[in-house]
């Protein structure tokens, strides 16, 4: 109930058009040339002082990109990107990696700090009750400027750093994992983000150990002409549980950016991993210039038996989101689970969904997707679920549904069902249905006006996805919406 | 006082209401009878203020002031209740978070400040007990899977709760059973008094038994065709339409 005056709140008393985080920090950076070639993924690997393993990894997958060409199947259209027209890395000057808080440029505390991100320990350990507290890894650019709650986490045995520090720190771990959920030949953009990949979060829970705080990373791209491209591998060892967060945001810029990011997951027998996403990167203007072109490939692999990964999120930014997270589900009993609020405005264009690929034994999958539409945007799902011939006892569950708002922008569902076992059950349903008029006179005519009217209705659709996120999050997202559906009505 | 002069309604071209004139004054309540189609419900939309039509000729007058430049939740804030023919339904939304938003934006239209929960509690549990609705319904998404007669009975609550100026009743006894009858027309005849003025429209003799009205008003092909006591309703009972809607 709260949450519901909340947003009623903020659709008040926001501007049309305002993207809350647009704002560009300025501080000094240190940039790799534009364009790309071997040199620039050696560049790369030099700043990060890898080990030559990697850096012919990385080689590896560029020579492999350069044969590849862009996927053109979804339902997003955009001019072609010009990948030589683009930094690669682009790193603060004065913290131009993983330092502590002290040492961090205050600048960048401020960012932060600015976009609601503590990462000052006290002040998190002054004012968060414990069983509330969330350790940040803050990804500014292409580098990781800092983890918290680090040592904290270490007495528990959680590893939790950057992408780039495990490499250093914890490299037979990374060596084991990295790549083996989403391989480097894998399509045109995780081929992309494992030649260039600059950043991300590296988790690993150890066995039997439940993480005593949520862990997240808040992702922020500042320099204009770059493109992010960040990495991120999270390991739940047999019998352990991690909740897991991401956040990012990008200032306003006239220019398009591109983000390529790749997320693996592995849960290991009886293993858990919740993974949450509150996307908000800029979606462009109402003329649809600008935006981040959103280019995403997450996977999880339930590789132990009864292990479960459940993906949540709610994607209400960029200019053109690419994204289906997806769940393999190996180990015999294994579940995997999608929950999905997608939303688009002005002329944003979503086309995303999940993939639920049953190899086991009594493998269970639910998906849940909710998009929604105003503006002149375009919101598709896409969604594959299919058994393997020796995953007997497989059931999925699908429902999705959409709702337009206006009669500008456009709604639909691709589904792909594949079952090579008789013993599958696969249920499916969905709706598609516009916000009526008449449901919009009936709210105001108790005294709501139109836009809290438009975020009741909204709040009311979406609601069994909300619930999926952690409370203090989905009280965030439920405020995104509203300021997402901003001067959708009228 | 509630006003209405000469009202000319047209929906796509199609003209609906005639040259219809009408006042409700403080603490009247009166009931408008007619045949189907005639443009009852189409009088209590644009009173209330829904979009689609177009109003050529004529005004509409709260205590003296037009509100035909009013949104819909302006006009509600004035004052104005309309009780649906068909209450629509809101997937996902409790009644209770719905009941909340309504009553808070009213008060902060008023200037008022929010209610407090536990005065909030306690107005809906009062009115919902009033009107036998069970305290678990208020959970359920507002209208969702709910019978004709509750989501009657989910109107008066909403009615009590908004303590409006000028009800408007659209059919609200159609759908609900002897009991229910009575206890909603028990609900709306609380409300009777202190100023306020209603507006019952109805087919059936048998809610006035319960509800007696000041004034009795025949509407036919989008006019007031005959006002009288309540006596009319009988009359109407007895003989039908016809003779109004010839005269017409
Ligand atoms: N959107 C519309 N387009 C065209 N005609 C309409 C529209 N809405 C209503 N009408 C017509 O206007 C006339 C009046 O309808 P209204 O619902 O006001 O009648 P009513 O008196 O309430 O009838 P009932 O007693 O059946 O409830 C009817 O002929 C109806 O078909
Ligand atoms: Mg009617």
């Amino acid at each position: 109930m709260p949450a519901v005056k909340e947003t009623v709140e903020t659709v008040k008393t926001i501007d049309v058009d305002q993207y809350k985080y647009g704002f560009v920090t300025d501080i000094e950076s240190e940039l790799a040339p534009k364009g790309l070639n071997e040199d620039i993924v050696r560049y790369i690997s030099a700043k990060k002082d890898e080990p030559q393993w990697l850096l012919d990894w990385r080689l590896e997958a560029f020579r492999r990109w350069q044969t590849m060409v862009e996927p053109t199947w979804s339902r997003c259209h955009y001019p072609a990107i010009d990948f030589q027209d683009l930094h690669y890395y682009a790193a603060p000057k004065k913290t131009p990696g993983p330092k502590s808080l002290d040492e961090v440029d205050p600048e960048l505390l401020r960012t932060y700090a600015k976009l609601g991100i503590p990462l000052r320990e006290q002040e998190v350990l002054a004012g968060v009750e414990p069983q509330n507290r969330v350790a940040v890894d803050a990804v500014f650019d292409s580098v990781s400027v800092v983890t918290t709650f680090k040592a904290e986490l270490a007495k528990a045995g959680v590893i939790f750093c950057s992408i780039s520090e495990a490499v250093k720190e914890h490299p037979e771990l990374v060596r084991k994992y990295l790549g083996t959920v989403v391989p480097t030949t894998d399509n045109f953009y995780a081929t992309l983000n494992s030649a260039v990949f600059s950043d991300g979060s590296f988790v690993y829970i150890p066995p039997g150990v439940k993480c005593p705080m949520e862990l997240s990373t808040y992702f922020r791209i500042n320099e204009s002409k770059t493109g992010q491209f960040e990495r991120t591998l999270i390991i739940a060892d047999a019998g352990s549980y991690v909740s897991y967060l991401e956040g990012c945001t990008a200032p306003k810029r006239d220019e398009n950016q591109l983000h390529a990011a790749v997320v693996e997951l592995i849960a290991l027998d009886d293993a858990e991993i919740k993974y949450s996403t509150v996307q908000n990167w800029y979606p462009g203007d109402s003329e649809g210039r600008g935006g981040i072109y959103n280019f995403v490939t997450k996977r999880g692999d339930c590789r132990g038996a009864r292990s479960k990964i459940s993906w949540t999120q709610v994607e209400t930014g960029s200019a053109i989101t690419w994204k289906y997270p997806s769940c393999i589900l190996r180990g015999d009993g294994s579940s995997g689970e999608f929950y999905s609020i997608a939303i688009s405005n002005g002329y944003q264009q979503v086309d995303s969904g999940t993939k639920m690929i049953h190899l086991g034994k009594n493998t269970t999958s639910k998906i849940l997707a909710k998009g929604i539409a105003a503006g002149r945007s375009d919101n598709t799902y896409r969604g594959q679920v299919s058994a393997h011939r020796k995953a007997t006892g497989a059931r999925n569950f699908t429902n999705c549904d959409s709702l337009l708002i206006g009669d500008q922008c456009g709604a639909h569902t691709i589904p792909y069902i594949e079952a090579k076992n008789s013993s599958a059950v696969f249920e499916h349903e969905a709706t598609t249905s516009k916000i009526a008029e008449d449901q919009l006179f009936y709210c105001m005519q108790r005294g709501l006006d139109e836009e809290e009217a438009v975020a009741l209705i909204v709040n009311g659709f979406v609601k069994e996805v909300l619930q999926q996120l952690p409370m203090e999050f989905a009280v965030e997202a439920q405020k995104l919406i509203a300021i997402s559906l901003e001067g959708s009505v009228g | 006082m509630l006003e209405i002069r000469n009202l000319h309604v047209e929906i796509d071209g199609k003209k609906i209401l005639n040259g219809l004139d009408l006042v409700i004054r403080p603490g009247e309540v009166a009931a408008i009878m007619g045949p189907n189609g005639s443009g009852k419900s189409t009088l209590s939309y644009v009173i209330a203020g829904k979009e689609d039509y177009e109003i050529t000729e004529g005004d509409i007058l709260l205590n003296g002031q037009s509100i035909l430049e009013m949104e819909a939740n302006e006009r509600a804030a004035a004052g104005i209740f309309l009780a649906f023919q068909y209450p629509l339904e809101i997937p996902g939304v409790a009644t209770m978070t719905f009941l909340k938003a309504a009553m808070n934006a009213q008060r902060k239209a008023r200037g008022e400040s929010e209610l407090s929960p536990g005065d909030f509690m306690k107005a809906v549990r009062g009115a919902a007990e009033k009107l036998g609705i069970n305290p678990d319904m208020l959970k359920r998404p507002l209208n969702v899977g709910f019978s004709g007669g509750e989501k009657k009975r989910m109107e008066i609550l909403q009615m009590s709760l908004l303590d409006p100026a000028y009800c408007i009743l659209d059919e609200t006894d159609s759908g609900l059973d002897i009991d229910a009858l009575r206890i909603v027309a028990e609900g709306v005849n609380a409300l009777r008094g202190a100023g306020r003025g209603m507006l019952v429209i109805t087919h059936y003799q048998r809610l006035l038994d319960h509800i007696v009205p000041d004034v009795v008003h025949i509407m036919a092909k989008g006019r007031i065709v005959k006002s009288g006591g309540k006596e009319l309703a009988l009359e109407l009972e007895k003989n039908g339409y016809a003779d109004y809607v010839e005269a017409a």
